[in-house]
């Protein structure tokens, strides 16, 4: 069973234009465009124009949604291949913006967690980010027991792609790590394994 | 809910004339020993024994947190105020025995906080003498700007230039020279937590531009001193307590009620934290709301009042105390 209910447990919202804020910066992936294209009809073209976005396709590339982010006319709009590589991008515009920016994430929890992480890094609190969750539901998990991360984890247990312990993903979420606990199921009785289900999807 | 917490019996050690409006206290255990620990931005309520009134009014601990043989506030004096500060002014002197809270801070640093942006106006800048003393310490960046009338209004705006250079900008209000706080607010780095204290009209001025400018609520600070307005007196009853207090002119209704020996619970004394709301069971009369604590919402609906600062006018107030 999994635990749920945990607090910690990131909660998302809608995306909704911040039209005080001088400068927007919005991070996305997947089928995260569609969430910011649904912004269009409450967004002035002036608020497009203060806006940074960078988009990984990933899944979704053959939808084409980067085409139309481009087409908002926004101040740059730029494609990166993986979150990761993506990463430096929004770190060079955290790290030159000033008080008044107002940071957008949208689709995976992947990114989402990498973005609410590195955000912190900056000085943004959560809770001032605005969210909105779009496709895939896998999760990033962290293993407990030797820390390492293991990406897009859709089944409720998962072979820990470091250590190969086997890992119940449990709802309790870090923010400082961005990803979810992976807590070792079997120590007892190695390989006596409850079903394993594909619940992230 | 927090009972009142115990006081700490001390001694006025000392009373130092800082401007000709502004004395500063000092005051040692009676016990001896340590007092307790506090950190930046925190207050002590200070109880006053003016003949039968007892009063209790929050003041910033403005000395160094790590120094805990004494505690140090600064009072200015409010001429036509309740008379706590005139209290404190006229009546109090070094060797008197007094008593205080232990410290609560409702105006800590923000530990995750890039940069601290400290904006005070005249007496407003106590909390932050604490403060920067730790952010200082932490080696956190922090800048002030202090809003005066003119050099000999302004209490410790030397010293603290002197301590902290060219982090601390003094704004004459009376050289025509007063505070950009657009301009400012706009060259903030990411990060960066706002904290203001001062007048009231300081504060919600700092806070719209802040607002007007994209700020998020997270990274906005305030304190504010706010003493209880004065109003016609009124009586009320407190139904768990089967008591009916009197409320004077010039007495809160909190205190009343603590004069009345009910417990009841207070943080800040100033209608900001919440701890002292109190339930409405009845009220035949209008209920005047000082706080910045209750919703619209919840003042139209009229069943709770801060009574901190706030006050009744009409036939008949029941509380739920
Ligand atoms: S004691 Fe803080 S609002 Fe009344």
């Amino acid at each position: 069973m999994l635990v749920s209910g945990i607090k910690s447990r990131p909660v998302y919202g809608t995306l909704a234009p911040n039209e005080q804020a001088r400068l927007n910066i919005v991070f996305a992936d997947g089928e995260g465009a569609l969430a910011v294209l649904a912004m269009k009809p409450a967004a002035p073209t002036a608020f497009w124009a203060r806006t940074h976005v960078i988009y990984v396709a990933g899944g979704s590339a053959p939808q084409g949604h980067f085409a139309k982010l481009q087409a908002l006319g926004t101040h740059s709009c730029h494609e990166a291949p993986t979150i990761a590589s993506a990463l430096p991008r929004l770190k060079a515009l955290l790290g030159a913006a000033r008080m008044g920016t107002q940071l957008y994430l949208a689709g995976t929890e992947p990114l989402m967690g990498e973005g609410m992480r590195v955000a912190g890094e900056y000085g943004i609190r959560h809770q001032s980010i605005r969210t909105e969750h779009r496709g895939s539901l896998a999760r990033r998990v962290q293993c407990v027991h030797c820390k390492g991360i293991t990406e897009s984890v859709t089944t409720n247990i998962v072979p820990c792609a470091h250590c190969g312990l086997h890992l119940l993903v449990r709802d309790h979420y870090s923010r400082r790590v961005g990803a979810f606990q992976g807590v070792n199921i079997d120590a007892e009785a190695p390989g006596q394994l409850p079903k394993v289900e594909e619940v992230f999807k | 809910m927090a009972v009142r917490p115990q006081s700490i019996k001390v001694r006025v050690a000392e009373v130092v004339p800082v401007t000709p409006l502004v004395k500063r206290f000092r005051f040692v255990p009676l016990a001896g020993g340590l007092l307790p620990a506090f950190s930046g931005g925190a207050h002590t309520v200070v109880e006053m024994h003016d003949g039968a009134v007892v009063r209790r009014n929050p003041y910033s601990l403005m000395g160094s947190p790590d120094e805990l043989d004494s505690y140090q506030i600064s009072v200015r004096k409010v001429e036509d105020s309740r008379g706590g500060s005139v209290f404190m002014h006229e009546r109090v002197k070094a060797g008197d025995e007094m008593a205080v809270s232990p410290p609560v801070n409702l105006f800590a640093i923000a530990w995750d906080a890039r940069k601290h942006l400290l904006l005070a106006g005249g007496i407003g800048i106590t909390p932050f003498v604490s403060q920067m003393i730790q952010l200082d310490r932490s080696e956190m960046p922090f800048e002030l700007h202090y809003c005066i009338r003119n050099d000999d209004r302004g209490p410790y705006w030397r010293d603290l230039q002197q301590r902290y250079g060219r982090r601390v900008q003094v704004h004459r209000a009376e050289s025509g020279l007063g505070m950009d706080v657009e301009a400012l607010l706009v060259m903030q780095p990411l990060g960066t937590h706002l904290f203001v204290c001062g007048p009231g009209p300081m504060i919600e001025g700092v806070y719209a531009t802040a607002r007007g400018l994209g700020w998020p609520e997270e990274n906005l600070h305030s304190e504010r001193f706010q003493a209880p307005a004065t109003g016609a007196a009124f009586d009320v009853v407190l139904r768990r307590s089967s008591k009916r207090v009197h409320v004077g002119t010039h007495e809160s209704l909190l205190e009343a009620i603590e004069a009345a020996d009910v417990e009841a619970p207070y943080l800040c004394r100033g209608g900001a934290c919440g701890q002292c709301e109190t339930g409405v069971l009845a009220c035949d009369g209008r209920l005047i709301h000082n706080d910045h604590y209750l919703s619209a919402e919840e003042r139209a609906a009229g069943r709770k009042i801060m009574p901190c600062v706030s006050r009744f006018e009409g036939r008949e107030l029941v509380l739920d105390l």
